[in-house]
């Protein structure tokens, strides 16, 4: 009854107001490759967690792809008992620190929660990602109850998101696991693909670190499909998870795309946090540092290459988009931090062309405008361009971040695998299983390009199906 | 960590290491190359894969030193190691009956159309091998090739060995042999490989390329090896290495391959130049 009553004072006092997290300003944090966004102190992470009104029936949790039981561990923040609220987020997500930072948890489980109808919805990652660098900072990392072992093999192909959910979820259940990874770092789009400033590489190899101390095996430098195949891993293993990720980046089929100076997003990004390139020449990988920059796309990874580009010393970076700033599929954060940074937003714009130089280096690129007529397919209002609009503008440099499909590697050395209509396999959403018995498969190699948290939600679901069949639950 | 078991130079500016790498020897086939980076700081470069023996787990390449990369590689001596030593990468070559292949060779080809002209022997064709180089002092590997092959003709800028002249005289040799090849395979440098393929297409002579682009990842994800083949954009990786050479697009092919060219040589003038061969 007094429990009740204290609940009730609490919530005539409720303050809707989020709390912002301290970041880096912005005419600081263009000048270094550090983090952004600083996280919450224990102060502000306890008044931010008191927010949250104990709904009897919680729905951010519903939210979640992982359902992370989330007002569970918000209440342990409200309390501060952090080592009990980290362990509740553990029970369900090996990668807290990592989801705390990148997942788009307003399209997920601060979209669901209550408080949003009225105002700001808690901040669920930014107190989820403070208990997980808590742990961290208190260097305690607790291990999980481990079942007893099956005796049972299994090999995860790709030391990505979805391969280290796998495998944490697997190994936890007393099966014995190896991680083959192509890169000679493990962690996937983590590592080569989500900046440093967004995601500090040394978060991602402290979670690698922890799936390590639970006893996966990781090689790297193994590319299966071509150092050994599926099949002859599936002599040794009871069972395979392909998580290989993403592929061939997308272009746009424009004249003068394989000019110099035009990149892959995947390839700018790829030289600068996974080989260093921003160091260089401590480090050998070169990047170019041009002065004007076009990134042609609206998602993550082209505000990643933006705030990439202004780091590296960039005098104009913009940001070419056929829609308008409504329909940008990046995180509203990524978008605003783009801007604070000195991004120039073209949008409606499409590029046409890039022309070149008579060395074969872009010069300029020439772009239409567009307007926006009825909604398509997407429901978004279809970009249509604006006749006899052709305009130029120079740039030393365009990196085209439109996307990529899934990785090929497995697909071209594997008989008798699905392929799905995005050229990625077949892989049944309800258990990860692929057109072939022993074989699962999840992430951006059956989505193409997607989130880290589904790619881990496909992990999540494909380690409980893999579970069941190695324990002859499920044929 | 990949130990060094040797490393020499053969020639002048060319090196050939071995090392070992037992899950590489196991599948790896003539025309595929591995991608390594020298020392924990080192840039991922793709090489060519030249000889290999599955049982003592060992592969072998032959490199230009070119770069800071290379330069790094260069100063490898047995015992030391590298971090990086991945594949193999990319479709192998194309091995069946043809019927008489020519294998050209230039440069680090010559060490890697090697194993291609011993594979194609394995398969029945009458095998004909060309090497070339501006001079004699720059052939390697002749008595290898020599056994793979059923002919051998040289060909050296100056005259110093074989027949003298340019890469272009191909026809002109082949004729005065009196050879028709059915296919050409050509291993070497851009340049060679361009220019066998500018000689080879009006007489229909089947050409294949073993391309050589800069790379990062090497397994399909970067897109920095892109080349336009037949007008249609392919990835050196992963559709490749080898393509029609009667299809590229050179000059496209050429001026990405420098794209990066002050930059790889950047590194040497922040390193001190110490010979130690």
């Amino acid at each position: 009854m007094v429990e009740e009553k204290e609940e009730k004072t609490e919530k005539k006092k409720l303050d809707l107001r989020r709390r912002p997290m301290p970041k880096q300003d912005h005419w600081e944090r263009i000048k270094n490759f550090d983090e952004v966004a600083l996280g919450y102190p224990v102060c502000l992470a306890q008044e931010e967690a008191s927010r949250c009104i104990k709904c009897k029936k919680p729905a951010c949790n519903l939210g979640c792809p992982v359902g992370i039981d989330i007002a569970g561990f918000i209440k342990y923040i409200v309390e501060g008992d952090f080592a009990a609220g980290i362990r509740k987020i553990k029970e369900t997500n090996a990668l807290p620190a990592i989801c705390g930072r990148v997942c788009p948890q307003e399209e997920q489980c601060e979209k669901t929660c209550i408080l949003g109808n009225k105002q700001a919805p808690v901040a669920i990652g930014r107190l989820e990602r403070f208990l997980a660098d808590w742990e961290a900072a208190e260097g305690r990392i607790e291990m999980p109850a481990m079942a007893p072992k099956t005796g049972k093999k299994v090999a995860v192909i790709g030391a990505g998101p979805a391969g280290i959910t796998v495998a944490n979820d697997l190994i936890i259940r007393g099966h014995e696991v190896t991680i083959f990874e192509a890169l000679h770092e493990s962690g996937g789009v983590l590592i080569y693909g989500i900046p440093e400033f967004r995601l500090p590489k040394s978060i991602v190899n402290r979670e690698v670190e922890y799936v390590k101390k639970l006893g996966v095996k990781i090689f790297t430098d193994f590319v299966v499909g071509k150092t050994r195949t599926v099949d002859s891993l599936l002599e040794e293993y009871d069972a395979v998870f392909v998580g290989s990720g993403a592929g061939l980046p997308w272009f746009m089929e424009i004249p003068g795309e394989n000019l110099n100076g035009v990149y892959s997003a995947n390839e700018y990004l790829t030289r600068v946090n996974l080989m260093k390139g921003f160091r260089f020449p401590e480090y050998d990988t070169p990047v170019k540092r041009p002065s004007r920059v076009a990134v042609v796309g609206g998602g993550n990874v082209a505000m990643d290459s933006a705030r990439t580009a202004v780091r590296l010393g960039a005098d104009e970076v913009h940001l070419v988009y056929r829609r308008s700033k409504a329909e940008l599929p990046a995180r509203a954060e990524e978008v605003e931090n783009a801007e604070e940074e000195g991004v120039i937003f073209d949008l409606l714009t499409l590029p046409v062309r890039v022309v070149g130089d008579e060395h074969g280096w872009i010069k300029e690129m020439e772009c239409l405008r567009m307007e926006l007529g009825a909604p398509d397919e997407s429901g978004r209002r279809k970009p249509i361009p604006v006749k006899g609009s052709e305009f130029r503008v120079p740039f030393d440099a365009v990196i085209m971040a439109i996307g990529n499909g899934p990785n090929p590697l497995i697909q071209m050395t594997t008989a008798g695998l699905e392929v799905n209509k995005k050229g990625g396999l077949a892989a049944d959403p309800q258990t990860g299983r692929t057109s072939r018995p022993k074989i699962w498969a999840g992430g951006d190699i059956v989505r193409g390009a997607a989130t880290v948290i589904s790619a881990m939600g496909d992990g999540r679901i494909a380690a409980a199906s893999m579970h069941r069949y190695l324990m002859g639950e499920e044929g | 960590m990949y130990p060094i078991l040797e490393r020499r130079m053969i020639v002048p500016n060319m090196h050939e290491f071995t090392v070992h790498a037992p899950a590489v020897a196991q599948s790896v086939k003539p025309g595929h190359f591995i991608i390594l980076r020298p020392d924990a700081l080192g840039e991922r470069i793709p090489l060519s894969v030249a000889d290999w023996d599955r049982e003592a787990g060992t592969v072998t390449s032959v490199f230009m030193q070119v770069g800071g990369t290379t330069a790094k590689l260069a100063r490898l001596k047995p015992g030391d190691s590298i971090p990086t030593f991945v594949g193999p990468l990319g479709r192998e070559t194309e091995i069946a009956n043809f019927g008489t292949v020519l294998c050209v060779g230039g440069c680090y080809g010559i060490g890697s159309i090697y194993p291609i002209a011993r594979a194609l022997k394995e398969a029945g064709n009458r095998v004909v091998v060309l090497l070339e180089a501006r001079s004699s002092f720059l052939l390697y590997w002749e008595d290898k090739l020599d056994r793979a092959a059923n002919a051998t003709f040289i060909l050296t800028r100056d005259g110093t060995k074989g027949r003298k002249g340019h890469i272009g005289k191909i026809p002109e040799l082949m004729e005065s042999a009196g050879i028709v090849p059915d296919r050409v395979i050509v291993n070497g440098c851009t340049f060679q490989m361009m220019r066998v393929s500018e000689v080879t297409k009006p007489l229909g002579w089947k050409t294949i390329v073993n391309m050589n682009p800069i790379m990062i990842d090497g397994t399909g994800m970067c897109g920095v090896c892109r080349l336009s083949v037949g007008g249609k954009t392919k990835f050196a990786c992963v559709d490749g290495p080898d393509f029609d050479g009667h299809e590229i697009d050179w000059p496209e092919f050429l001026a990405r391959r420098k794209s990066y060219s002050p930059e790889e040589v950047d590194p040497l003038r922040h390193t001190s130049c110490q010979s130690r061969f």
